[in-house]
């Protein structure tokens, strides 16, 4: 049969030389790539100690952005659930009262923002697909837990602090 | 004057024993700390600092694990084998010379708990006899694959040990006693005559021999066979559980210890150290840095044993007794001919 690609090789199956039926100069010359390695650089992070420095494109948690005057920026126009590919993402609309505007920048807010940290594959859409600059994936890596009920994050997480309250301060 | 002797040896067999089962623990932590540095990793770092409390809990989990003895299994001889593994590797240090002795007042304590003219002997025979805690431990479980691992073992420590045995016939011949006192003796020192005294370099083969078959007996890697976890889950210890399981674990490196310091006395000069009579030093000074030597040389090849292991994979059955019966053995007594030609050779044109 005519050879399809110059790739094929036959192995030539020889027996063994002397040094090779020894073992012992293979095995030498392993021992001498092992102990090689004790004087090695250990590349491991000790964790909780340390930590990696994350790259600048890291996408983390969630965060939910204020504006300057420290009003929430989300209008609920819920293009981020919309884009979102694993559905992660639900929200509740409602409307501003009167007396609200140091609260919410817009006249329509989200009373009820969820995001299931389980489903979310930290894709970075909703961060592209919001028009008001709301929501931001700069946050730290989401920490483990034991109940899935525990993994749908609120408002009560992803909200950053007022800043202007830290100004006071 | 007995009563003294009784209390001394007492407490020479107590510090013994705890040194050997403080090495045999701290063994298994310097295995994973080898294991890891081989390869490219941090190992145990979590208890205490550099990881150096991991064998105490390792110990306080073993102790606190469930006991399960198999409803199928021979109780009595569940329950034995992991004892006679044990006390087996523990007695074998008695005759291990550990250094010259020590002299406080008017008194001499030699630092060996026993010297008796068949040292050698004794440490075939309890060899020998820690097989039958694998043997019996693997054929109590009735599980195939205890079976086959104790089965392993018997025919691996059977073929290994004519191989050994034969290399330290060589030894004997150069050395004329069976006493490893006197061995060890013979070595003192580390250059006299124009050549090195240790017998490593009077019998280079013989003792590559004895270490292989050394690391054979332990079951240590790349012999293994008897507990090859790929092929036979744990081997022998499959059913064992709990405490029992330590033992058969700890007995390893209990035989590992002892093996170290065989090989180190019988090869490697002991508690011999070159320049030992250069110093000028009194004689309890020189015993304790001879411990000290002894000690060092025994790690040294502890070490030995976790370097192999790291590096050279478990050999094929067949390959193992191929090793055995058809390199080993001849080669051994080709080493014992060769041992006779030279010592009649010396005898007749260098005396």
């Amino acid at each position: 049969m005519e050879a399809l690609s110059s790739k094929k090789k036959v192995l030539e199956q020889k027996p063994l030389s002397l040094s090779e039926r020894l073992y012992l100069p293979a095995i030498l010359k392993g021992m001498a790539t092992t102990i090689s390695h004790l004087f090695k650089r250990v590349p491991t992070v000790k964790y909780p100690e340390q930590q990696r420095e994350f790259s600048k494109n890291w996408r983390g948690m969630h965060s939910l952005k204020r504006d300057e005057q420290g009003r929430e920026r989300c209008t609920a126009c819920g293009l981020c659930a919309l884009s979102c590919p694993a559905e992660a993402i639900t929200m509740i609309a409602a409307e501003r009262q009167k007396g609200e505007e140091n609260l919410y920048r817009e006249e329509k807010y989200a009373a009820v923002y969820e995001i299931n940290m389980l489903r979310c594959i930290f894709c970075g859409l909703c961060e592209e697909a919001c028009p008001k600059e709301a929501i931001y994936l700069d946050g730290p890596i989401v920490p483990a837990d034991y109940l899935r009920k525990d993994f749908i994050y609120g408002k009560d997480k992803l909200v950053e602090q007022p800043f202007h309250a830290e100004q006071a301060n | 004057m007995e009563l003294a002797l009784v209390i001394q040896k007492f407490i020479l067999v107590i510090v013994i024993f705890a040194v050997s089962l403080l090495v045999a623990m701290y063994s298994t932590w310097a295995e994973r700390k080898v294991a890891a540095f081989l390869q490219d990793r941090v190992g145990p770092n979590r208890a205490g600092p550099g990881g150096i409390l991991q064998p105490l809990a390792d110990g306080i989990k073993m102790f606190t694990k469930e006991e399960i003895i198999p409803l199928d299994s021979n109780k009595f001889l569940f329950i034995a084998g992991p004892s006679l593994a044990i006390l087996t590797a523990c007695i074998g240090s008695a005759v291990i010379p550990w250094s010259t002795p020590l002299t406080i007042g008017s008194k001499t304590i030699p630092l060996q708990v026993t010297d008796i003219n068949v040292g050698i002997l004794y440490i075939f025979g309890v060899v020998s006899l820690g097989v039958y805690g694998i043997l019996i431990g693997g054929w109590a479980s009735n599980n195939k694959y205890s079976l086959m691992g104790a089965i392993r073992a018997a025919s691996q420590n059977i073929s290994y040990e004519i191989a050994m045995g034969l290399s330290i016939i060589a030894l004997l011949m150069s050395t004329g006693s069976l006493s490893l006192k006197v061995i060890v003796e013979q070595q003192s020192g580390f250059w006299a005559h124009g050549w090195f005294t240790w017998n490593a370099f009077q019998q280079p083969l013989g003792f590559l021999i004895f270490l292989v078959c050394a690391f054979a007996e332990t079951n240590r890697t790349p012999f293994d066979l008897p507990e090859c976890e790929t092929e036979l889950i744990g081997g022998y210890h499959t059913e064992y559980s709990s405490m029992k399981l330590g033992f058969y674990l700890f007995a390893e490196y209990i035989n590992m210890f002892v093996s170290s310091a065989v090989m180190a006395s019988l090869y490697f000069g002991g508690y011999n150290f070159p320049f030992m009579h250069h110093l000028g030093l009194d004689a309890n000074w020189l015993s304790i840095l001879g411990i000290v030597a002894m000690l060092l040389k025994t790690f040294f090849f502890i070490f030995l044993f976790m370097w192999v292991r790291w590096t050279v994979p478990r050999f094929r059955y067949d390959q193992l007794m191929d090793l055995g019966w058809k390199v080993l053995i001849p080669l051994s007594i080709v080493n014992i001919v060769l041992t006779g030609i030279w010592i009649t050779v010396k005898d007749i044109y260098f005396k």
